[in-house]
């Protein structure tokens, strides 16, 4: 498959049922899935003589607080024999389990390790699921839109009890966050200031 | 009588010389022998996606410098990149020369560092002091152009931060000239070496499913024998203009990750030298004052250049609504940036794709059945650097 319009419409035409959408944007080929299709569409996907996405770039996670299907599941996948890039995703709720890719794709490991340290989403029939970047004992899930920049706890000496010790983050100042959008463009503060305005009069 | 053997956990790292900064590799050993080896990473995490989701994507660029620290605007390439994707501009042809220029420096200061370390690591010392010497000399390079050694921030969606400085070109020139010659004497040091060969050939080999399989890129890719190069296969700036061959390795082994290192830097001389002959004047970034920031004389005469110039640096450029993948190949494989934008001034998500992630989490595969001693030069064959594995 030299041709990435092809390539949409073969992937179309062998995966009807399974797939929700695809388009073709900056030379890459978007697909939408269902959950429960995860493994049938990724295997097809390496396996078919045509399509041949024989390798597995990263796994990630896109955060969307306020909807009810909280979590965009990303896979980018790449073909060196056609040379098409293609990402694959799909969304689930915030208690889902999702499958593992660890069967088809070794280097899937670490990608949903660090999936699971970093939003919290839970895989079935992993391996060895245990946090991978951040430090021994963390707690939450810092790439979560609704985990504070600054974070919950720091690290330090502690001369007293002679050992490190963890303890909350005291700032001298709190991190500030400036809306610099133009005020004509719709600004949140401005609006804000108004309604307090109206409530006073 | 039977005797009892218990098999022996050894932890190397996360403070050990060979370990190419803060990895805690938890081994558990056979006599002499690697049953398994399991790494620990993150110790030198710091958030870095979280960061950039917070600030404006020109705040954004520096970050990228430190992730692989050895080839900082390798990195910065691949975000502008995603942004100029996105955003829909062009670059003026300068500034895609002087980008693809100091990406070659990058990679020759990738590969300095990682033959030499790697020699050290099993036991060479001369490599790295001639080769550090180098090193220096293309970072006062990277000094001359951007104002710091290391933390470049020189490349910007749309071109480049600001022009050469006059002279550069000529000492770039000078240096094409004379780094040939020491990559010989790299050569004559090691290639032949009696001992690096014995402790490099047929160790950690990768065949070709398994690089595909574990997500390998770059040399760890090449070095198995597919002849895979982004430069090459989907290029990107001005890479298709330039002349270049792609060296792989046949054995998949340290050894050969070895040579396609050495081959490398031959290549990126010669890039370099196709760069300087084929740049002319010209400007450097995009004319867009909504995106690139007006100069200092055009600030003290034009309001609408001083408005541009204040929204720039508060506000910053907002980037329409978009889903993108890009990649470059950086010196120790391909580098991503996956950007979702929402329409205003800071990316809603950047995950970065870091080549040695995937190379590090080979390390149990690469290292099962080999000999404690070889461990050394297998991680120096993946050549880590814990900036972009942690970010």
């Amino acid at each position: 498959m030299n041709n990435l319009i092809d390539l949409e419409k073969k992937i179309n035409s062998e995966l009807t049922t399974k797939i929700n959408k695809t388009s073709i944007k900056h030379n890459q080929i978007y697909v939408e899935i269902d959950k429960e299709d995860l493994i049938d569409v990724v295997l097809f996907l390496k396996t078919n003589k045509d399509i041949k996405f024989r390798q597995l770039i990263d796994i990630t996670v896109v955060d969307y607080p306020e909807e009810t299907q909280r979590f965009k599941i990303v896979y980018l996948f790449l073909s060196h024999e056609f040379n098409h890039r293609l990402i694959l995703s799909y969304t689930i709720n915030e208690n889902e389990l999702i499958s593992s890719l660890t069967s088809i794709f070794p280097s899937a490991n670490w990608m949903e390790r660090e999936v699971f340290d970093m939003y919290g989403v839970n895989f079935k029939d992993h391996p060895d699921l245990r946090r991978i970047l951040t430090d021994y004992g963390f707690e939450g899930h810092p790439l979560r839109k609704d985990f504070p920049l600054t974070g919950h706890s720091e690290v330090r000496y502690s001369e007293e009890k002679k050992k490190v010790i963890n303890e909350p983050v005291k700032l001298e100042q709190n991190y500030r966050n400036f809306d610099y959008e133009s005020p004509w463009e719709g600004t949140k503060y401005i609006k804000g200031i108004s309604e307090i305005n109206d409530k006073k009069n | 009588m039977t005797k009892k053997i218990k098999n022996l956990n050894l932890n190397f790292g996360p403070q050990h010389p060979a370990a190419h900064g803060v990895l805690r590799l938890i081994l558990e050993l056979d006599g002499e022998v690697v049953e398994k080896a399991d790494p620990h990473i993150g110790l030198l995490h710091r958030g870095t996606e979280k960061l950039i989701e917070n600030k404006t994507y020109m705040q954004a660029v520096p970050y990228f410098d430190r992730l692989d620290y050895v080839a900082p605007m390798n990195q910065e390439h691949a975000f502008a990149l995603a942004i100029e994707k996105i955003l829909n501009i062009d670059v003026p042809i300068r500034a895609q020369y002087i980008r693809v220029m100091f990406c070659e420096i990058g990679r020759i200061l990738s590969h300095i560092l990682n033959v030499t370390t790697q020699a050290l690591d099993v036991g060479a010392l001369t490599p790295s002091l001639w080769g550090f010497e180098e090193r220096e000399t293309l970072m006062t390079f990277y000094e001359r152009a951007s104002g710091s050694r290391l933390h470049a921030n020189y490349f910007r969606a749309g071109g480049v931060h600001q022009d050469l400085p006059a002279g550069l070109e000529n000492d770039i020139a000078k240096f094409c000239e004379s780094f040939p010659k020491i990559i010989n004497d790299l050569e004559n040091l090691l290639t032949d070496n009696r001992i690096f060969k014995q402790r490099n050939v047929d160790i950690g080999v990768v065949t070709k499913d398994d690089a595909l399989d574990y997500s390998f890129s770059g040399v760890m890719i090449r070095g198995s024998g597919i002849p895979w190069d982004l430069r090459k296969s989907q290029p990107y700036d001005c890479y298709s203009q330039l002349e270049f061959k792609i060296p792989i390795g046949k054995n998949g082994d340290c050894y050969d990750r070895y040579l396609c290192r050495i081959e490398e830097m031959k290549e990126s001389v010669s890039i370099i030298k196709q760069c300087l002959s084929k740049m002319e004047k010209g400007p450097i970034k995009t004319f867009d004052g909504k995106i690139s920031p007006p100069s200092k004389k055009e600030i003290k005469q034009s309001m609408e250049a001083l408005i541009h110039h204040f929204k720039l640096f508060t506000e910053g450029y907002r980037v329409p609504k978009d889903e993108i993948y890009t990649a470059v190949e950086a010196p120790k494989g391909e580098f991503g940036v996956y950007l979702i934008s929402d329409g205003s001034s800071k990316p809603y998500k950047c995950k970065i794709r870091a080549p040695g992630f995937s190379h590090l989490q080979s390390m149990d595969y690469l290292i099962k059945g080999h000999m404690l001693a070889d461990v050394p030069a297998v991680l120096g064959s993946l050549d880590i650097v814990f900036g972009e594995v942690d970010r």
